[in-house]
């Protein structure tokens, strides 16, 4: 990525209701050209953080930088960059498509030429326009999604925040979209915040996650480096499925050095090693040797989902 | 030399920047405007209270034609608004009593609509100032009430002129615009109350009972509660001693001019009909040697001057308070 600078920057950003702190002491660099995946569980404060970025809400504490702008004092400005698809955006229901657009263009200065060219392309690239001129109250949940994403496109910003965009659509609907927010990073070099608690979805397009529980972002980073960060000083636990399973594989892989545990669940067997081991080399030579054949071998922890679990099962004590 | 210069331009680019405006507002209004003209709740609403007017019109017509000859003719133009007959009140009445809910009905839904729609949130994260918006759905509602009642007025005028064929005098027409700007400040007040309440209440359907509540307390309730605690703090039977009667009167009359409907009616009543010498109780003897006769608009005016700027500053309060609670309010959906 080469000389890669922040353009989203949080120094100890914190946000209090009354007693609750929806926001701890937020320190979060997202730098310009990612896509960056803000992970966490309902309520765990992604949306507050996101309506602070945008000056929507005050910090209680700390201070938030887009493009080296506070948004408190700045808003208008940071606004002008920034565009945002709020978590089950809205529209008008008695406008069109184009109509509600063209609210927007107008409400972002656009030239009248310059804004309808823009919200015809835009209702093309997320292929509304053959719907342009119908109400959106017809519209399904998805293509009104699609329609914020329009939204956006029609105000071209630098940096570009989803909250939540793929709540409620079908898969088709999702890849679609993720599909969109790739093009948008890869081709035209937008920055990308996408709040989710969807790992999987949110998963394939994003350079770095950061995991957010309960205010406090517990880890940052790219996806493989948060499972050696979570999973460092913790058993290797392996799961793997072999042909033909009979009783004596339990014991035998029982008495391999340094297994601690083994469990059979379903088809598959659950291996856990003492800290510190990995049997993996040494499994496959054992088991060809005893004409077992290996259908099935995964390390747990290294993908988001265990990740995930990890740390809400935890409650972030990691 | 420089430094001091650099800083004036920063000061001077600073005040542009703060005082310039986002160019939101004008686009909000717009929007607001075309929302309010193509919805069928303002086509409702604009026939029920053309309706009530034009019946009101044509009872008050008749009247005057059956009664003109015995009454003098003076102000015979503006009797049109005041003159009711048997069956049905006059044109200010109705629009006294219909007004506000003009103005209830084009903001009861303003804000927490757009909360309702999960538009706001799209509407704020652009380049716009808050205060953008609710400044817009204000503006633009008044806007809509000014062209209304302006229409409504002409329309009453033009039909009434037809109708008993009596030009009216430029003085006449005076009162009358008058009467009609007053209008428009007391419909305001209840604009700037039903956005109140759109702030308050998160449900479309509550904002619209609290406004419709408020109206009826103000417009009934609210004078009858002012002559019991008078009642009750001056009791006045009919025997007392002519200062305890009048200090009853008095402060039952300022008691129930903390509506906004009691200071309506009395500054149009005071418009309309230049008769009206005076509003506050008057003693038999102040009344020996009087000349009946009509108030100049001056004087009229002179009457109804605090009731006027008594609905500017009700109306005022009620939107400044809707302004802080926009400003200060979050955002959040859920």
């Amino acid at each position: 990525m080469g000389a890669r600078r922040p353009i989203i920057v949080t120094e100890n950003l914190t946000k209090q209701y009354g007693q609750v702190t929806a926001v701890k002491n937020l320190n979060l660099e997202i730098y310009e050209g990612e896509i960056f995946g803000l992970l966490g569980p309902n309520g765990a404060g992604k949306t507050t953080t996101i309506l602070m970025l945008l000056g929507l809400t005050e910090p209680t504490a700390g201070r938030a930088l887009v493009a080296g702008l506070d948004p408190t004092r700045n808003p208008l400005a940071v606004k002008r960059i920034v565009g945002y698809l709020p978590d089950n955006v809205g529209f008008y229901d008695d406008l069109t498509a184009r109509e509600n657009l063209l609210y927007t263009a107008r409400l972002n200065r656009l030239p009248r030429e310059e804004g309808q060219r823009r919200v015809e392309a835009a209702l093309e690239q997320v292929g509304l326009g053959a719907h342009a001129d119908r109400r959106v109250r017809e519209f399904s949940r998805g293509m009104r999604q699609r329609l914020g994403i329009a939204d956006i496109i029609v105000k071209d910003p630098r940096i570009i925040i989803l909250d939540e965009p793929t709540l409620g659509i079908d898969p088709e609907g999702i890849r679609e979209l993720l599909g969109l927010i790739s093009r948008f990073s890869r081709e035209e070099g937008k920055t990308i915040l996408i709040s989710s608690h969807l790992l999987h979805q949110v998963q394939q397009v994003c350079d770095r996650v950061g995991i957010f529980v309960n205010g406090s972002l517990l880890a940052a980073g790219p996806i493989e480096s948060l499972g050696r960060q979570i999973m460092a000083g913790k058993p290797l636990e392996i799961e793997l499925q072999v042909e033909p399973l009979f009783g004596e594989v339990l014991s035998l892989l029982a008495s391999l050095e340094g297994v601690e545990k083994v469990e059979k669940q379903g088809p598959y067997i659950r291996l856990r090693c003492a800290k510190g081991k990995d049997i993996r080399p040494r499994l496959t030579g054992l088991l060809a040797e005893r004409g077992i054949s290996l259908l099935h071998l995964r390390a747990r922890g290294y993908d988001l989902d265990d990740i995930y679990l990890e740390y809400f099962q935890g409650e972030g004590r990691i | 030399m420089t430094g001091w210069r650099r800083k004036l331009q920063q000061l001077a680019s600073w005040c542009r920047e703060a005082f310039r405006g986002s160019g939101g507002l004008k686009v909000i209004v717009a929007k607001e405007l075309a929302d309010h003209f193509s919805s069928t709740r303002m086509s409702i609403l604009f026939s029920l209270v053309a309706a009530a007017c034009l019946s009101a019109l044509y009872v008050g017509a008749l009247t005057i034609r059956e009664t003109v000859g015995e009454q003098d003719t003076a102000y015979v133009f503006l009797r049109l608004f005041t003159t009711g007959g048997s069956s049905l009140p006059s044109f200010i009445s109705f629009m006294s009593f219909l007004g506000p809910l003009l103005g209830l009905a084009l903001g009861f839904d303003a804000i927490n609509g757009e909360y309702h729609r999960r538009t706001l949130g799209r509407l704020l994260s652009q380049p716009i100032y808050r205060d953008d918006v609710i400044n817009g759905k204000f503006l633009a509602g008044i806007i809509v009430l000014a062209t209304m009642i302006v229409a409504l007025g002409l329309l009453v005028a033009g039909l009434g002129l037809v109708m008993i064929g009596v030009p009216p005098r430029g003085e006449e027409l005076a009162r009358m615009l008058l009467y009609l700007l007053v209008t428009l400040v007391y419909v305001s007040f209840w604009l700037s109350a039903s956005l109140f309440f759109s702030l308050l209440f998160r449900q479309t359907a509550t904002s619209a009972l609290a406004g419709v509540a408020t109206w009826l307390f103000f417009a009934i309730f609210e004078p009858m509660l002012a002559g019991i605690v008078a009642d009750g703090l001056f009791p006045a039977p009919e025997d007392a001693p002519a200062v305890q009667q009048l200090r009853n009167a008095v402060v039952r009359q300022n008691l129930s001019r903390l509506s906004p409907t009691v200071l309506y009616d009395e500054a149009t009543v005071t418009l309309l009909n230049p008769g009206v010498r005076t509003l506050g109780p008057v003693m038999v003897q102040q009344l020996s040697g009087a000349i009946p006769g009509f108030l100049p608009l001056g004087q009229s005016l002179l009457l109804i001057w605090p009731h006027v700027v008594g609905l500017l500053a009700m109306t005022m309060l009620i939107f400044a308070l809707a302004y802080y609670f926009f400003m200060h309010q979050e955002i959040r959906t859920s």
